[in-house]
């Protein structure tokens, strides 16, 4: 069913489809921030209800943060990408639709599992502790729901190149497409596990579980996910980010070797999760953690060229000098400020991540509070505020309202900043000094715990902030649908480059070779670390509840 | 194609900077010898009580006929077996530790004890607990030695915060 009487642009054609996933991902992400807020009073004995309400948030907070709230945006957000950079509204939206609600169902029945108490294993499932069936029936819908979005983008892609020979494809949709691979990539892991391990295991069909490949699996998932997560966030800044600066984007051909590199280097890296586990051998986590150290590249070259392309706003606004540029930036401007935030937290963030990958010294970090400061700055830091300038930019298209207070929206976005950085700065320092992450009191000798709980204030500021942030930066979208204000340009402008694109090389107008290679990669990187559970000794693990 | 020179050079850059951090690892794999625990053995963990290293009898700190110091431990909810250890500081040590039922994780603050008990499989690590930084954060005994808590650092269950044990460390 295809809109014959849409605008140029597309856009209109997926606003139903676009707003609805990104409200759910949004609400969600409020409720979910709140339960973060509780956890710090939890830790701290601000408040003392108990253990078990504390892991529960914890398990709720995660898969919210982690897979709801992402999974729902990158949808939402990829569609009206698709729609504003291809000028036209996509195709197969009963798919679309039908994706949806089954994302929703999905995650409504996991939130339920988890709020009843049924299945407090926290988002990384942690087997053999095993819970109710629903969490994992929850989480796989979830998951198979995303694959809608995942098929429509890549047939869109696919359907335009056909009708546009030789055109390059909008780095956007490039950027998004190499998204969809990634993911349909990186759910093949965590699938796997779900299907034959979790959900027999949880349904009572088998008594045991191989704990050694299940973590194997996982690991497949979770370090790919986190680009899943981030690709999005880089579209925000190379394509909406330099116009909204009143710049160019510096260079086109940057953000595909980004993107492919992204795809290509993410995946064959997850061991790095399991440094410290006893069932994997040395040399393989040596070779997946110089793999890890290959994924900074495309951020290392991100952040060069979106910091160039902020230059050349801040030139074109009349910045003169070395720094000087820096200043006339639109600071007032949300989708600018949001752009810039997220870009300077990839900084901390990018150097703890340098950090855990560095093979022998994650031993220091792992498991402590270093990791939670480390993905809070990655994902909060640098996605979500990614995600919250990607919707400034996108409500008012979508909607056909001016955002109904740019000042709420800059208060929202410092807000954010702010308290992050004083939320995740002592988190660091605890971590150095060895304090466990993901444990609800810490009855260990006064000692050491008084060292590590006189951080605890600026933690417990930082994360009110960001709760307080959260609820503002929904009450400003709810705001803006009821604007009387009308946005006069219903189009999404994308950013132009310094130079026209008028011609890219195939590979990096397409993914066919890129795809070939990921399965030499991950036949490489995983044949043995995974395979290995099939021809060694193994003692599979009674299933436990979680009690 | 239309590359900045500005962005060839920080490509340049780029790759240099994660080449020499690479190549730091390397160096330490190699030349020092520094790797996390990884040493692939399997063990059945419902049988843990009826194998001959982690029956109840033989945990604890073993002094072998070579000198060294291994010390063994099993983890299981809520508990650390034995609750308190006692090791030389600044002396070659093994730990190895399994876990009965579920995932744990063992940590010693201030020291390099750190690793993931994976049921079904033993962890080992093997490193030198250095005096000063125990001595740094622990508890000082009138002996002289040294407490540390030993603490599982991976959730395993609503009681996971109440799971840890006491490393008493002795100057050498």
């Amino acid at each position: 069913m295809s809109d014959t009487a849409a605008p140029r642009d597309g856009l209109s054609g997926v606003r139903g489809l676009a707003l609805a996933h990104m409200w759910v991902g949004f609400a969600l992400f409020a409720v979910a921030s709140l339960l973060g807020v509780y956890q710090l009073f939890e830790r701290d004995h601000v408040v003392r209800i108990s253990a078990e309400l504390y892991y529960q948030s914890t398990t709720l907070h995660g898969v919210v943060q982690a897979f709801v709230l992402t999974t729902f945006f990158i949808a939402g957000f990829g569609y009206a990408i698709t729609a504003a950079s291809l000028r036209r509204p996509i195709r197969r939206k009963g798919l679309a639709w039908l994706g949806f609600w089954t994302m929703l169902v999905g995650s409504l029945v996991a939130a339920v599992s988890i709020a009843a108490g049924k299945a407090t294993v926290l988002y990384t499932f942690y087997p053999p502790m095993v819970a109710h069936w629903t969490f994992y029936v929850g989480a796989a819908l979830l998951l198979v729901g995303s694959l809608a979005w995942t098929a429509i983008t890549i047939a869109e892609t696919v359907s335009w190149k056909r009708e546009n020979p030789g055109r390059p494809v909008p780095l956007a949709q490039f950027g998004m497409t190499a998204n969809a691979i990634l993911w349909a990539w990186t759910l093949v892991g965590v699938v796997v596990e779900v299907v034959f391990q979790l959900l027999p295991l949880s349904l009572g069909l088998t008594p045991t579980i191989d704990v050694g490949l299940a973590r194997a699996l996982f690991s497949w998932t979770l370090h790919p996910i986190v680009y899943f997560w981030l690709i999005p966030a880089y579209v925000v800044l190379y394509s909406i980010v330099p116009r909204a600066a009143g710049g160019y984007l510096f260079s086109d051909e940057v953000g595909r070797i980004a993107f492919v590199m992204l795809l290509v280097i993410s995946l064959p890296i997850g061991l790095h999760h399991v440094f410290v586990d006893p069932e994997q051998a040395a040399g393989w986590k040596l070779m997946h953690a110089l793999g890890t150290f290959m994924v900074a590249l495309p951020t290392l070259l991100t952040g060069f060229t979106i910091a160039a392309s902020l230059e050349t706003a801040g030139r074109l606004r009349g910045g003169k000098g070395l720094f000087g540029w820096i200043g006339r930036l639109p600071w007032n401007e949300p989708v600018a400020l949001g752009g810039i935030l997220a870009l300077v937290a990839l900084l901390p963030g990018g150097f703890g991540g340098l950090v855990n990958a560095s093979y022998a010294m994650d031993v220091m970090v792992h498991n402590t509070a270093w990791i939670t400061a480390h993905f809070h700055l990655i994902l909060g830091g640098t996605v979500v505020t990614a995600y919250f300038a990607g919707a400034y930019a996108l409500w008012p298209k979508l909607t056909g309202r001016r955002l109904s207070s740019r000042g709420l929206a800059n208060a929202q976005l410092w807000m954010w900043f702010v308290g992050l950085l004083v939320l995740t700065v002592p988190w660091h320092w605890q971590g150095l000094l060895g304090m466990p992450r993901r444990v609800a009191y810490m009855p260990y000798d006064p000692a050491i715990v008084d060292r590590w709980t006189k951080w605890n204030p600026p933690m417990i500021v930082g994360g009110a902030l960001m709760g307080l942030s959260s609820l503002l930066f929904v009450w400003v979208l709810f705001r803006t649908h009821g604007n009387p204000e009308r946005e006069t340009d219903p189009a999404l402008h994308l950013s132009e480059t310094v130079e026209p694109v008028v011609h890219v090389p195939a590979p990096l107008n397409g993914f066919a070779v890129w795809n070939w290679l990921l399965v030499v990669l991950m036949a490489a990187s995983w044949a043995y670390p995974i395979g290995q559970f099939f021809s060694m000794t193994v003692h599979k693990a009674l299933a436990w509840g979680f009690r | 194609m239309a590359i900045h020179p500005l962005e060839r050079r920080w490509f340049v850059v780029s790759i240099l900077l994660v080449l020499v951090m690479g190549l730091f690892v390397l160096y330490t794999a190699w030349a020092a010898g520094i790797h996390p625990p990884s040493n692939v053995e399997a063990i059945d963990s419902t049988r843990l009580h009826l194998t001959p290293e982690f029956a109840e009898d033989h945990l604890g700190v073993e002094r072998t006929k070579d000198g060294t110091v291994v010390a063994r431990i099993v983890m299981a909810r809520y508990m650390v077996h034995p609750q308190e250890i006692t090791l030389p500081a600044d002396t070659p040590i093994v730990i190895r530790a399994a876990s009965a039922d579920v995932l744990h994780g063992l940590h010693v603050a201030g020291t390099n004890i750190g690793t993931q008990v994976v049921p079904g499989y033993v962890s080992e690590v093997r490193t030198t607990i250095r005096f000063d930084r125990v001595a740094a954060i622990g508890t000082a005994n009138p002996d002289g030695s040294v407490t540390v808590p030993l603490f599982c650092n991976e959730y395993c269950g609503l009681g996971h915060q109440s799971m840890w044990g006491r490393v008493r460390v002795t100057k050498p």
